[in-house]
């Protein structure tokens, strides 16, 4: 069961879900496709890690070859090849990796070359594999990296995919092979603004999905007012509770350290499971 | 000489463009003639790269100066690379910043921005 967790912007509670359900199962796969600030790994502190970069192929261009046709410069969309004074010049955070400049150059003047953008850590937690993506400072796009997560999952068991904030491109590509859904809120109109992104981006894609609604307080809750509204599932309601802020801050997991949590968290694996199969 | 300036419209009285990549058109002045024509900029629907594809049609239109209010670093790069001056704009239309050239008043343009790559957001 591929579960992923979303929010509509970063502080909302990704993370802290995504950890605890992946301790709350026996055996998980926790990773962390929010490449550009991963964070997972703080409170999971895998050890026995591997990491391997991972790259993308640009073009080299050779002007000794190179016969000023301009195919390339013309063929790019992405504009990402540019031909003045006689030197062809690339911009490697605006290629897309797509090669047809190469395939497209009449005197075979361009090859491809790797360039590093990021790299992938696994490592073991306990009974949690932690995969980690991430993305080099600088770096316009982390979707090879989320690729490169995505081909490391296995095929079956728990698997807690923990994803970028927002609803952009990498949100997607992070759900893209997901069973299941989680959309965590904060209970302000600031919070329902950002469930409301990831509740259409879920529907967009049409998977199935529920809601944590997180930070809960006595008062009324204007995400849960949102999900009866929308007629969407809630599916667990964690309170505003000053001790898991204390041990968020200290990097510990409120699944590992603390009964109470422990048992949310079980009960809402447990209704993940057979939200993910019905 | 050739100057090129990001214009809203067709017209020498229209006010610079803030954009350069993304500019409608671009009024080419012949300085030495007093001649100018404008171009429509095909860079202004593309995806990405647009400050790119802008420079190089500059440049292969023998532009020798370029005013604008500003400019990213990868049309800087192929700018710089075919050897065209950049200004910084003035308040004001396209004439207003001809004139401005013409009398030593345009200094040259030091802030280049790092981008506006992705998605318009960063």
């Amino acid at each position: 069961m591929r579960i992923a967790v979303l929010s509509g912007k970063g502080g909302t509670g990704k993370t802290f879900v995504s950890v605890n359900l992946a301790c709350a199962a026996e055996q998980s796969v926790y990773a962390d496709y929010d490449v550009e600030e991963p964070n997972g790994h703080l409170f999971l502190n895998p050890e026995r890690t591997v990491k391997a970069p991972v790259t993308v192929m640009v073009p080299e261009v050779d002007m000794g070859q190179c016969i000023r046709c301009r195919r390339c410069v013309d063929f790019c969309k992405y504009n990402a090849l540019a031909l003045v004074q006689d030197k062809v010049l690339v911009f490697y955070e605006v290629c897309h990796s797509c090669g047809g400049c190469a395939l497209f150059c009449p005197a075979k003047a361009i090859a491809e070359k790797e360039r590093a953008i990021g790299s992938i850590e696994e490592g073991e937690s306990g009974n949690v594999t932690v995969l980690t993506g991430c993305l080099n400072t600088g770096e316009a796009s982390g979707i090879p990296i989320i690729k490169g997560l995505m081909d490391k999952l296995p095929k079956d068991g728990d698997i807690m995919i923990d994803c970028p904030p927002g609803s952009a491109c990498v949100a997607m590509e992070s759900i893209r092979a997901a069973d299941y859904c989680v959309l965590v809120a904060e209970p302000t109109l600031f919070g329902v603004h950002n469930l409301s992104m990831v509740y259409d981006l879920a529907k967009l894609f049409k998977k199935p999905f529920g809601v944590v609604l997180n930070k809960c307080l006595p008062e009324e809750n204007p995400a849960e007012r949102f999900c009866v509204e929308h007629q969407i599932r809630v599916l667990a309601r964690i309170p505003y509770d000053e001790e898991l802020g204390r041990l968020n801050s200290k990097g510990r997991i409120a699944a590992r350290e603390d009964k109470r949590y422990r048992a949310l968290f079980e009960r809402l694996l447990e209704a993940l499971r057979k939200e993910a199969v019905s | 000489m050739k100057v090129v300036i990001p214009v809203e419209s067709r017209s020498l009285e229209a006010p610079v463009c803030p954009s350069f990549g993304r500019t409608p058109f671009f009024a080419l002045v012949d300085t030495d003639g007093g001649t100018h024509e404008f171009l429509d900029n095909e860079a202004a629907a593309s995806q990405g790269g647009a400050g790119i594809k802008a420079a190089q049609a500059l440049a292969d239109c023998g532009a020798a100066a370029l005013i604008t209010c500003r400019c990213g670093e990868n049309a800087a790069q192929v700018l710089n690379a075919a050897g065209v001056k950049m200004f910084k704009a003035q308040d004001g239309s396209v004439n207003d910043n001809i004139a401005a050239l013409k009398d030593g008043k345009l200094s040259l343009l030091t802030e280049i921005h790092p981008g506006h790559h992705n998605h318009g957001g960063k």
